[in-house]
């Protein structure tokens, strides 16, 4: 049997025919994890207990109650994001590169109860804070389709380890596109879903009120699979919402006929918008009209200041999330063998200044004017102001359609070290992703074409809905994905 | 009577009270106060990575009723805030606070000063947690996260105060209503309730306000007066001396009765407000907010004017009776149980209280429940027993726990003597034995007329009525 060939579901069915052990598929994806991390660098930690976990579910192989345990011996790959019990967690900073949790993040707890066995913990800029992976304290993790390309970011690891089937799935976090984006440059179903579906705690915490938490798959139905064992309210967050989790997956439906589907005019006229990106969108939204859905246009003027918007409020709320960073009682901490003159000032600058890498602190520095006094008002508090009147005509544009398709980034992956001496260029191209992530909507990235210039590049495209309604986005995905000219197209590493 | 003939003192004072919930303003963590060193702690208030906060609904509910008592405005929806400052026992780099949206806004409160009612403005209350504890060694600081994340309402007055004497007895009184409320216990030395004063001065007539110095470290009344004391005589020198008053934090030293400089606030800090996006805004609905208020205890100054109207207390015994809300509930049983609030206030001032505070007991550990203290107080009104008896029926009721005056009485066989016929016989016993006292009496030594009295209670065994031998007795003599 092809073990890396299947799906995830695919995977899980075998597991119920017996046809195949949990240490089979554990040992098969341990080793390909292992033997292509020198060259993606995809990974930061892996879980030494993995594989005896997995010997260990061979045992019980006859007595799986599925209701129970739907992910049961999954090998599930973790953004370093996320706290796990045991296991090194640095959200690939100095700061944390001694830091091991106690404690398991929700989403962790509740995907182990589920049965998924964590394989290892995956590289990512650093905080979450870039779009390329190259802000890790870790080094650069590489686009297994091209490894002269960069997988995305911030989750890049994630993506380079899915597209690199090092694992069945993995899991993100997306505070403006940190799943959609890496999704895209990697040929993979990356779902963020509403704001408040997934409880944040024990996720290293970037943007508070941007911050979600989804998977990162190879189809549809795996991830719908997975959001369905992480979503719900948790009792340790108060922004989780008590709306309740559907069996997403088992109600999937690639039937668009009737459906509106809404194409944002300011998108479609951003300037760098690549050609290529351009007509894999287009012929996405050829497909879904030929099956019978209506396409709307749709103005969102404030969809210009998105990205502004974003960077002063992620930016702000870091700046104060990452206060907590400073020695005292873990973390880095810098070497005071000789203690005079050390005076608490110099403590915590000699803490934090080895601690971070540059793009987190000129990121704390942003948020920390944003929020300071006499600038708060200009800044902090009018980009507040102008989301609510973002949220505000996103929900007018979803009383005409039910759901919006559009590009992911401007265009597919980029080089390595092509962007990131130019930070600008590089947060524009969040410029599709991270209006979600302001409104709280879901919004997920299904692969949809290749690149044309010979770097043989995917492409993905976006799917945006109303709160909580991620049925209608997965179904989209879903048909999406039936005719997509990705299927069984495959990353050669 | 704090008088200068120039200066006139600005006081405000911002109140901490510890907010009596067994958990944490926003964690499962205990707040015992004997806990051992970093016993109390949890990922929550270490500020682990990914830790999250969640609202104490009850430390909610207390703020609520503090605000409610302090005749303030309760804001339906308020704002958690974050102030964002460095310091080693704050773990998370910020405070969870409230800032332009807090949770209690524009109340008053009325106190007695020298029997005087005064009242001052309450500028709002808020909700907070409290910092950790650094205990400092030399060249070294050890942590204390114990009390890191405790439920805080910090009561902010305005700057009404004219007189040290007057913050402390405004402080007092927060504090009485605080222990009414049950909100907090007011531990000032265990620091479950903390006063930090902002004093300045300015010339007489003068309205606007001179530069505020802010003093800590307060842990009792009396020393808020006497910082104060200390800190306006300290200003008025200054200001007589020419030199400029800084504004800056100033720490009290109790045992140099001193305010010492702890460090210059040279201009406003800048902590960085912005809201919790951790924390939704905190909605208090109606059918809450009603059944707290509802739900509100009579406060101190109601239950005092009461009890001067109600059962005719003089002002003091009103004082002394509703200082603590338990000793009050106390002294009501009594009075319902007895029907004489004159007697059941003479008891409890007098010999309850002689006894509770000699054995170092509360009202709420005392021994003799008020429905017997009542029953006994009605024996007395009745003539079953003398208030001579009534001492050593209360002494056995103290030492026996539990025990009614009526059963005491019986063990003892307590009963005075009321029956005139039995007296008389008693009288004329006394008096035919002893003939010459009796002719020296008749013969003007009225001096005697005591110790004949003393003869008849020996004889009745100290039972009999002493109002009636009285009588009697000179009845029986000069006839």
């Amino acid at each position: 049997m092809d073990i890396l060939s299947l799906s995830m579901a695919e995977t899980l069915e075998q597991y119920k025919q017996k046809n195949v052990k949990p240490s089979e598929v554990a040992q098969c994806y341990w080793d390909r994890a292992q033997k292509l991390n020198p060259k993606l660098n995809a990974w930061i930690t892996f879980n030494e207990d993995f594989l005896a976990q997995a010997l260990k579910a061979d045992e019980k192989i006859n007595d799986v109650d599925w209701s129970k345990s739907p992910l049961w011996s999954v090998p599930l790959g973790v953004k370093d994001m996320f706290c796990t019990k045991g296991i090194k967690t640095t959200a690939a900073s100095k700061m944390l590169s001694n830091f091991t949790p106690p404690y398991d993040a929700t989403v962790v707890e509740r995907l182990k109860s589920a049965g998924a066995l964590v394989l290892g913990k995956l590289n990512q800029d650093e905080f979450a804070m870039g779009s390329s992976n190259e802000t890790s304290f870790y080094g650069p993790a590489y686009n297994p389709w091209n490894l002269e390309y960069v997988p995305g970011g911030s989750s890049g690891g994630s993506a380079a380890a899915m597209a690199s089937k090092s694992c069945l799935v993995t899991l993100g976090t997306d505070t403006g596109g940190s799943i959609r984006q890496p999704s895209h440059f990697c040929g993979l179903v990356g779902v963020k879903p509403t704001y408040g579906r997934v409880s944040r705690y024990g996720i290293v915490a970037f943007a508070s009120s941007l911050d979600q938490a989804g998977p990162m798959a190879s189809t549809v139905t795996d991830a719908a699979l997975i959001l369905e064992s992480m979503c719900g309210q948790d009792a340790k967050d108060q922004t989780s919402s008590d709306q309740k989790v559907a069996p997403w997956s088992k109600k999937l439906s690639a039937q668009v006929k009737g459906k509106k589907i809404g194409i944002i005019k300011e998108y479609w006229e951003t300037s760098g918008l690549s050609e290529d990106v351009k007509q894999v969108t287009q012929n996405a939204y050829d497909y879904l009209k030929a099956e019978g859905a209506e396409l709307v246009d749709l103005s969102i003027p404030l969809t210009e200041h998105a990205v502004a918007i974003y960077y002063l409020v992620a930016s702000s709320e870091a700046s104060s999330n990452l206060s907590r960073y400073d020695g005292v009682r873990y973390g880095h901490r810098a070497n005071f063998e000789n203690l005079s003159g050390i005076n608490l000032d110099l403590f915590y600058s000699k803490n934090r200044g080895e601690g971070f890498g540059s793009e987190v602190k000129t990121r704390i520095m942003l948020g920390t004017y944003c929020l300071s006094a006499g600038y708060y008002d200009a800044y902090y508090k009018k980009a507040s102001q102008v989301r609510r009147l973002l949220q505000e005509q996103f929900l007018n544009a979803f009383s005409k359609c039910d759901a919006i398709v559009s590009p992911v980034s401007t265009t597919p992956a980029f080089k390595l070290g092509h962007r990131i001496m130019n930070p600008l260029q590089m947060y524009l191209n969040d410029i599709f992703t991270v209006s979600a992530n302001l409104v709280g909507i879901p919004a997920m990235t299904v692969p949809y074409g290749l690149s044309t210039d010979g770097s043989g590049l995917p492409i993905g495209v976006q799917i945006m809905s109303k709160h909580f309604d991620e049925q209608t986005m997965l179904d989209i995905g879903f048909a999406l994905e039936s005719a997509s000219t990705m299927k069984g197209k495959f990353a050669h590493v | 009577m704090f008088d200068h003939p120039k200066f006139e003192c600005v006081i405000g004072l911002e109140i901490h009270a510890q907010l009596k919930s067994n958990t944490k303003m926003f964690s499962s963590d205990s707040t015992e106060f004997d806990a051992g060193d970093n016993q109390n702690i949890s990922t929550v208030s270490l500020g682990m990575p990914g830790a999250l906060p969640t609202p104490n609904r009850l430390a909610i509910e207390l703020g609520i009723k503090m605000g409610l008592a302090l005749g303030c405005q309760i804001r339906r929806t308020s704002v958690f805030a974050r102030k964002n400052y460095f310091y080693p026992d704050l773990p998370k780099g910020y405070q969870i606070s409230q800032y332009d949206q807090p949770l209690c806004e524009n109340g008053k409160v009325e106190y007695l000063l020298d029997g005087e009612l005064k009242s001052i403005t309450i500028e709002r209350a808020h909700l907070e947690e409290d910092a950790g504890k650094s205990n400092h060694y030399g060249d070294y600081t050890l942590l204390n996260y114990n009390r890191s994340g405790v439920a805080l309402l910090e009561i902010v007055s305005g700057p009404d105060l004219r007189s040290p004497a007057e913050a402390a007895a405004y402080a007092k009184t927060v504090r009485q209503i605080l222990r009414y409320l049950d909100v907090c216990d007011g531990n000032l030395e265990e620091g479950s309730m903390r006063c930090d004063c902002n004093v300045s001065i300015r010339f007489k007539g003068e309205s606007k306000l001179g530069t505020k110095v802010e003093i800590k470290n307060i842990n009792s009344f009396r020393f808020v007066e006497k910082a104060l004391e200390f800190e306006f005589d300290r200003q008025v020198e200054m200001v007589e001396r020419g030199e400029p008053i800084i504004q800056e934090t100033r720490l009290w030293d109790p045992d140099k009765n001193k305010t010492f400089s702890m460090r210059l606030k040279e201009s406003a800090d800048d902590y960085r407000y912005f809201p919790d996006p951790d924390l939704l805004p905190l909605v208090i609905d109606e059918p809450w907010f009603e059944s707290i208020k509802k739900n509100l205890p009579e406060l101190p100054l109601a239950r005092l004017s009461r009890f001067q109207t109600e059962y005719q207390l003089p002002a003091y015994d009103a004082a002394v009776l509703t200082a603590e809300k338990s000793l009050s509930d106390y002294f009501e049983k009594v009075v319902i149980s007895c029907g004489n609030p004159k007697g059941a206030s003479n008891w409890v001032m007098t010999e309850l209280l002689r006894e509770l505070n000699d054995s170092q007991l509360t009202i709420e550990n005392c021994p003799i429940k008020a429905q017997d203290l009542g029953a006994m107080v009605k024996l007395i009104d009745s003539g079953d027993i003398s208030g001579k008896m009534a001492k050593s029926v209360f002494l056995e009721m103290w030492k026996t726990p539990g025990v009614t005056p009526q059963q005491v009485i019986n063990e003892k066989g307590l009963v005075q003597v009321n029956d005139e016929s039995t007296l008389a016989k008693m009288i004329e016993q006394v008096i035919t034995a002893n003939p010459q006292a009796a002719t020296d009496y008749r013969s003007g030594k009225t001096k005697l007329f005591g110790f004949f009295v003393g003869q008849v209670m020996k004889v009745s065994k100290g039972q009999a009525n002493p109002e009636k031998v009285n009588e009697l007795l000179k009845k029986l003599l000069e006839s």
